[in-house]
């Protein structure tokens, strides 16, 4: 035997990653892969292809829109559904204001992050989907550091850390109660860095919003945030133009960008290696407590 | 590049979590907003308290408490790193074992001032138990007995000493601070005399053998693969991931527990066709036969075949409340295979910090024992020791569905 029979790291993680994906199928009834048309989304939908070709993926792509999202994002989701010919289900967080279920928030700095999970739990009841697919990562966030590639949620959604499953070698356990839910993660074990390199290696195509482009944007915070018709502008704040990209794609009120001039992937990975703030650093949502990853998962929060 | 798990065992007073928090920082993997974040919150003696770097929770931040197992991840130019940050002194065995099982090297501290103690122990003893192949014995807070190098010396002769009946692959002895960083990625000036490596430099350059792939070959099945489309009307493939060794087209193949025979046709990943496959590729296999197989099923070559058996004879760690008596029923779980099982008998209770076997007719949690085990079908399997992929199961409480079990297999009995 030689020494070639040793994966890299990213084929090993890929490896990792595709076994998952084919333990959710064959554990649950009616999974589904959340997808929002942002890089790990892109990437679980690429290693859903190397887990099920020939066949058909056994789960749909499921997308809650806050009705704040980039457009660019929403363009890219329906053309990547379509080219790989799988089904794609998209309900809104609108939907669910409009329903008197979901409130919006009010302030200067509304977002729709927080209610989207009245939504996703909805979803999950109207589908009954017993896994929800997402491409969360333990090094996005000091809580999610403590979650399971397998996830089990109570019926309310909600995550308790103290109640998890010992999760041993690689047999996951998904046996679960009716009305329970189980949130996986395949891509629990990668960096972002990883997932940038991955998309180098593996030719994936992004939404444009990653490379850098001219926007308009007005500080907040000390990050560049983007201007839209869903941000209420008042005297003090200042619209200048700028070269940015962004490194995370959420919802449009709570995704900051960063002043960068990198438009190709070598770029990217260069400035990913040399930066010195996390890739959670330009969300909003995070910086809102210490804990505020942690509660909005214990709430249901994906 | 390539990717080394480890797992960090210690108790809290043993400097664990300074230990990874100043391996993450000297190696520059903190970002500036984490470490702003631990500034607000909290520094020692005017330091930053790189402890805090690996606590998660609201809960464990609040009480000073650690739940469960925490992953962190860094990479240097040579290797990338996993680590199970697994917390010392809660329902340690349970931890442990949970972060044990998924790593190639155990990184155990010992205080310099107290030496080999019954912590020691006890996650030696589990990390022999889980056949973890390489532990490193990192031997912190020299700054705290002067350096000295007959204080290394002895505490080296005691562990080797009492950790004698003990079988590790490799088993390396580093002195370091991780309070001010001797040794720990950079070479210490307080300890000259020592011409060893640095525990960064060895986690860097430890030879990682390619273990999985030198062992008898085992595919068990995870999902079958068929299309049924007017392209890809006679195709059928057995979709999963390479747990040993290495599949080869033309293979002669037994699938197990039916014992039918076969030929390797082909072997897919998304993009090509390949020659052979081998742990841990996630591929799908094609036959020259059409024979029943489903998940939980186990191709294996025709030689050197897996013992295939009801009943089997293995180590348990118990991780319920409630405790485990003969008698009792469980889904066993094992590679993909999910069967109902019974427990025949509780051979004996190990004393984890003598070692001594102990009558018992019960297992508490978080207690190790010998249980002989009879499953509703027979399964194919390795012995753990052999076959960590093969031999490992985990026992599922059918009333709750929680994991209470982690077994490491003997043998048929």
């Amino acid at each position: 035997m030689t020494t070639r029979t040793r994966l890299s790291h990213l084929q090993q993680l890929e490896a990792e990653s595709i076994y998952i994906l084919r333990e959710v199928a064959a554990q649950f009834e009616r999974p589904a892969l959340l997808f929002s048309g942002g890089k790990d989304s892109i990437t679980l939908v690429h290693l859903a292809l190397k887990a099920f070709r020939p066949g058909k993926f056994p789960f749909p792509l499921v997308h809650i829109d806050t009705g704040h999202n980039f457009p660019e994002a929403l363009q890219f989701r329906d053309d990547l559904a379509n080219r790989i010919g799988e089904k794609l289900i998209v309900r809104y967080v609108q939907d669910s204001i409009d329903q008197g279920k979901a409130v919006e928030e009010k302030g200067k700095f509304p977002s729709r992050n927080a209610i989207q999970t009245v939504t996703l739990l909805d979803t999950i009841e109207e589908f009954k989907f017993d896994a929800c697919i997402g491409g969360a990562r333990r090094d996005e966030e000091k809580a999610r550091a403590k979650e399971r590639v397998f996830s089990v949620r109570d019926e309310f959604g909600s995550w308790d850390p103290k109640l998890q499953r010992p999760e041993l070698w690689n047999i996951y356990n998904g046996k679960i109660h009716v009305g329970e839910n189980v949130r996986v993660f395949p891509i629990s074990n990668w960096t972002e860095l990883d997932v940038w390199e991955y998309i180098k290696a593996e030719n994936i195509p992004l939404p444009s919003l990653y490379f850098s482009h001219r926007r308009q944007i007005v500080w907040r915070e000390n990050v560049v945030f983007p201007v839209s018709e869903f941000v209420t502008l008042d005297s003090s704040d200042k619209v200048e133009e700028k070269t940015v990209r962004f490194r995370t794609v959420g919802d449009m009120t709570c995704t900051a960008a960063v002043e960068s001039e990198a438009n190709s992937l070598d770029d990217i990975i260069r400035e990913i290696q040399t930066s010195r703030t996390t890739e959670r650093g330009s969300r909003l949502d995070d910086k809102r407590s210490e804990a505020a990853m942690e509660e909005r998962k214990r709430g249901g929060y994906f | 590049m390539d990717l080394l798990r480890f797992i960090t065992a210690g108790s809290v007073d043993d400097g664990k979590s300074t230990l990874i928090g100043r391996l993450l920082y000297d190696s520059k993997s903190v970002f500036q907003d984490q470490l702003e974040a631990i500034e607000r919150t909290g520094q020692v003696n005017g330091q930053i308290n790189l402890a805090l770097l690996t606590d998660g929770l609201k809960a464990e931040r609040e009480q000073g408490i650690t739940i469960d197992v925490a992953y962190k991840y860094f990479s240097t130019p040579k290797r990338k790193f996993i680590i199970a940050d697994a917390p010392g002194h809660i329902q340690y065995t349970r931890n442990m074992v949970t972060g044990a099982s998924n790593s190639e090297l155990a990184i155990i501290l010992i205080d310099a001032r107290k030496g080999v103690i019954e912590q020691t122990y006890r996650h030696s003893y589990i990390a022999s138990l889980l056949k973890i192949p390489h532990v490193v014995i990192c031997v912190n807070k020299m700054d705290l007995v002067d350096f000295s190098k007959e204080r290394f010396d002895e505490i080296v002769k005691d562990y080797k000493n009492f950790a004698s009946d003990l079988e590790f692959k490799g088993l390396e002895f580093i002195p370091i601070s991780a309070l001010n960083g001797d040794n720990v990625v950079d070479t210490s000036p307080n300890m000259t005399w020592w011409k060893g490596k640095t525990l960064l430099g060895y986690l860097e350059d430890l030879e990682i053998e390619v273990d999985e792939t030198k062992h008898e070959p085992r595919f068990p099945v995870q999902y079958v693969i068929r299309p049924q489309t007017e392209e890809h009307h006679d195709y059928r493939g057995y979709a999963g991931q390479v747990r040993s060794g290495v599949f080869k087209k033309g293979d002669d193949i037994v699938v197990l527990p039916s014992g039918l025979r076969s030929k390797i046709k082909s072997i897919h990943t998304y993009e090509s066709e390949v020659e052979e496959a081998f742990a841990p590729m996630s591929v799908t296999i094609l036959l020259e036969d059409e024979i029943d197989i489903s998940r939980g099923d186990m191709i294996v070559t025709d030689k050197h075949q897996p013992t295939v058996s009801q009943d089997i004879e293995a180590e348990l760690c118990w991780m319920d409340a409630k405790s485990l008596v003969p008698g009792n029923k469980y889904l066993l779980r094992q590679t993909t295979g999910s069967v109902k099982s019974a427990v025949k008998e509780i051979s004996f209770r190990i004393d984890i910090q003598t070692h001594e076997k102990l009558e018992s007719s019960q297992l508490a949690l978080n207690e190790i024992g010998r249980i002989k085990i009879r499953t509703a079908k027979p399964i194919a399997f390795d012995s753990y020791s052999e076959n960590r992929g093969t031999g490992s199961f985990v026992l599922v409480d059918e009333g709750t569905n929680n994991t209470v079990g982690a077994g490491m297999i003997v043998g048929a009995y």
